[in-house]
């Protein structure tokens, strides 16, 4: 099945974990979010929260910035 | 001066520099400048994370939030709803309540839109976040950012990114006058005397980035700020004399032959 990743197209496995998205994406799940159709993904339930057909995930993390001048947009 | 600390929200704040972690060369040189600063609150954007380079390395691993107190922002935010959306994303990701609120207003000039802000911060308050407001010099937008919750304010000195100083020290000043909260100068630093003149003006702490992160030197410019962060707060605690047209000598006249 297809969802949307970061703005991006990506095929995962049916019904794949958010906690389990997160580990093939290397990305270590206490240092990010996960937005999940627009809502915030509690971190607690990454493990039980599955993926569907179309779903739209946002995972964000923290960056160098300081203020509006300094992010690169 | 090491008793002198500053406290926001029931939080202690060791330094009264902030910094923030743009524009540097990479993250050695940005954890280098930062100990260097002395600074304690460190502030950060909050992004998509990169997937497509699993090896990327992650700010965190060189700013650790044992021993800093992140502050995230919501940097490039132009309306209310794009700035919760950051500031709660923020707060899931699971560092701090904490939110440094930024609703800018326009482009070319990053002033905030202080409509916005105050819009923002209520509703961000009653979620329970620490709201810091980047707001502009202004006294009486102040007053309204403390009047929703907000337990300091954070006006800018001069533009973003400006280095042009602090353009109007006597709206800071009424504005510190106005509000019985800490106030945070941010924005429009340039060097070390800018510093310092906002600590003499009576300023709670000083945050800035490019000031530091643009200098040809930027760890030798973070220990520079440093030291003028302090020499602001201790002259401004020692209190300084009043300016006067005409000299006053220092030596007596008594004993001169």
């Amino acid at each position: 099945m297809r969802i949307t990743l970061n703005g991006e197209a990506r095929e995962v496995t049916e019904g794949q974990s958010v906690a389990s998205l997160l580990a093939d994406l290397g990305v270590q799940a206490e240092r990010v979010a996960v937005e999940l159709n627009l809502k915030i993904v509690d971190r607690q339930t990454f493990t039980g929260t599955s993926l569907r057909d179309g779903d739209r995930v946002e995972v964000i993390g923290f960056i160098g910035g300081g203020r509006s001048d300094d992010d690169e947009r | 001066m090491s008793d002198d600390r500053l406290t926001i929200a029931g939080i202690d704040f060791r330094s009264r520099l902030w910094v923030g972690t743009g524009k540097y060369k990479d993250f050695v040189e940005t954890q280098k400048a930062i100990e260097a600063s002395g600074a304690e609150v460190v502030t950060v954007a909050v992004r998509r994370v990169n997937i497509t380079d699993r090896k990327s390395e992650n700010l965190l691993d060189y700013i650790s939030p044992k021993t800093y107190k992140i502050l995230p922002n919501t940097a490039g935010c132009y309306n209310v709803e794009d700035a919760l959306r950051y500031a709660r994303l923020a707060r899931a990701a699971g560092i701090s309540d904490m939110v440094k609120l930024e609703v800018i207003g326009d482009e070319k000039t990053l002033f905030p839109d202080t409509a916005g802000l105050i819009e923002a911060a209520k509703i961000l308050v009653k979620e329970g976040f620490i709201v810091f407001p980047y707001t502009n010099d202004d006294p009486i937008v102040a007053k309204r950012l403390v009047d929703v919750g907000c337990p300091a304010v954070m006006p800018l000195a001069a533009p973003i990114g400006s280095g042009l100083g602090i353009r109007n020290p006597y709206n800071l000043k009424i504005l510190m006058e106005a509000v019985n909260v800490p106030v945070i100068v941010d924005a429009g630093v340039g060097t070390a005397s800018d510093a310092a003149l906002a600590m003499e003006y009576g300023a709670d702490a000083v945050l800035m980035n490019s000031a530091i992160a643009g200098a040809k030197e930027p760890i030798l410019m973070a220990e520079a700020m440093k030291y003028a962060v302090w020499a602001g707060r201790m002259a401004f605690k020692a209190g300084r004399i009043p300016r006067k047209l005409y000299a006053t000598a220092s030596s007596p006249i008594e004993g001169m032959l």
